[in-house]
């Protein structure tokens, strides 16, 4: 079986019918076309260059060239996640604990999987690495973004809550704790209910790429069991990190919380 | 009298060098002109605000404690009351009915749900829940002022044996001045950022 090519032709047809949506919500007066026209070219734009570069990157598979590919992807992620928040902590604080949680979880997952699990020659072969990669980053840092927006917002709601449980003698876990425990729930929902409704109700993009490259899809279907638990595990990880280093984060050495350390961001 | 509570160079905020001890079983009042930095005082020495200089608890520096134990012992309440469950008994597990009952609620209070309470019926149940960990020095920020004449004599009726039973040193922020004088030996008033003595 041979891969069907895509022509210019049929991107364009593509692009006409998102243009036309624009058109429309222009029309219906929803103030959603510029964002809507702009990520779209943004997603394009990013997408042709990306694959440039990797096809770059699979002529040259050293080891150097996959780190610094990885590590642009990770700082990339971490900036997303603070430009996701409506509240944030000041300074690096917030850029620096998603991205460390990011790290921490995403790299040790991958390099486990690739090692141990897919066992390439070599085991850091781009082909694999960065697809892979890219998935983990991808989950872990929608679900760090969305705890630590949640934790902050809640924290910041419930500041009153928060110091009157203090007052009362509760330590800084114990005070921040229910809003805590919400934020991690909330930031690993989506994941749940990905896999709960993977196959039934959508089919998951890596294995459904893969079935349209031609692969059989009992192969396709081990990959991304595979890819599934990965970012499960990855993306859990890395946000009960990230959740746990904010909250700390929130109240100083004498546990006192301190909403001073929070900046509020302009909506985008 | 036994020294309870000592402040020595107390900065926060606007208030400057204040300096001030609270003797066992005292109770202390303050006031001062709204803004003039009351609460701040509170919550400075109750550790939840970032201040400089040094408080003793019998004998003891504040740094060796840990700041929940702190918290326990110099413990305080609020002007406004915060609940962080829906029914009032969650938040009374160390009240004794003999507490509630002397603040004037039966038992049947902790079944109650929090929204329903009324602005009285929440200060006096902060005071109860306040009370319960038995603190060494109870921090009152206007305790009384959602009460009508009946509940207030309840209440400063209770905090004074509460001060001769268990020795608990009060400090207790009142505008009402005809107040000040009948429950504190000594008052204080915050003018111009610094504390200053009002009477004796």
């Amino acid at each position: 079986m041979t891969l069907v090519h895509l022509g210019w032709v049929d991107l364009g047809v593509a692009a006409a019918l998102v243009v036309l949506l624009a058109a429309l919500a222009t029309w219906s007066r929803l103030e959603v076309s510029r964002p809507l026209l702009i990520s779209a070219a943004r997603m394009v734009i990013q997408l042709a260059l990306v694959g440039l570069v990797l096809e770059t990157l699979f002529a040259y598979a050293a080891l150097y060239w996959v780190s610094l590919m990885a590590l642009v992807m990770l700082l990339l992620a971490g900036r997303e996640v603070v430009a996701r928040q409506r509240r944030r902590l000041a300074g690096w604080w917030s850029f620096g604990i998603s991205t460390g949680a990011m790290f921490i979880s995403s790299f040790a997952v991958t390099v486990f999987a690739l090692t141990a699990l897919v066992q390439a020659v070599p085991w850091y072969e781009p082909r694999y690495a960065i697809p892979l990669l890219g998935m983990l980053l991808g989950n872990t840092m929608n679900g760090v973004a969305l705890s630590q927006d949640r934790l902050i917002e809640g924290a910041w709601q419930q500041r009153d809550i928060i110091e009157a449980r203090l007052m009362l003698g509760q330590g800084w876990q114990e005070a921040v704790g229910s809003v805590s425990r919400e934020s991690m729930r909330s930031g690993m929902i989506p994941m749940i209910n990905g896999m709960a409704a993977a196959g039934v109700v959508s089919l998951p993009g890596m294995m459904t790429g893969q079935i349209l490259a031609g692969s059989p899809p009992a192969e396709a279907v081990k990959y991304q069991i595979l890819i599934f638990l990965l970012i499960t595990v990855g993306s859990g990880f890395g946000t009960l990190l990230a959740n746990r280093l904010v909250a700390r984060r929130l109240f100083d050495e004498r546990e006192r919380l301190r909403v001073d350390r929070l900046v509020e961001m302009q909506s985008r | 009298m036994k020294a309870c509570l000592i402040i020595e160079n107390l900065d926060c905020g606007s208030v400057r060098d204040v300096n001030l001890t609270l003797a066992v079983g005292e109770c202390v009042s303050l006031a001062g002109a709204s803004g003039s930095g009351k609460t701040r005082l509170l919550r400075a020495i109750a550790d939840l605000d970032v201040h400089f200089g040094t408080i003793h608890l019998d004998g003891k520096d504040r740094r060796c404690f840990i700041p929940a134990q702190w918290r326990r012992r110099v413990v305080m309440v609020p002007a406004e009351s915060h609940w962080w469950d829906d029914t009032v008994g969650v938040h009374l597990n160390g009240s004794p009915d003999m507490d509630l009952e002397a603040l004037g609620f039966g038992p049947e209070v902790r079944g109650w749900f929090v929204r329903r309470l009324s602005s009285g019926e929440r200060q006096r149940l902060a005071l109860a829940r306040a009370a319960a960990l038995e603190p060494a020095v109870m921090m009152l920020d206007e305790p009384t002022a959602n009460l009508d004449a009946e509940a207030t004599e309840r209440v400063e009726r209770w905090l004074a044996e509460r001060r001769h039973r268990n020795g608990t040193a009060i400090l207790w922020v009142t505008h009402n001045a005809a107040q000040a004088a009948r429950v504190a030996q000594r008052g204080y008033r915050i003018t111009a950022s610094t504390l200053q003595q009002a009477f004796p």
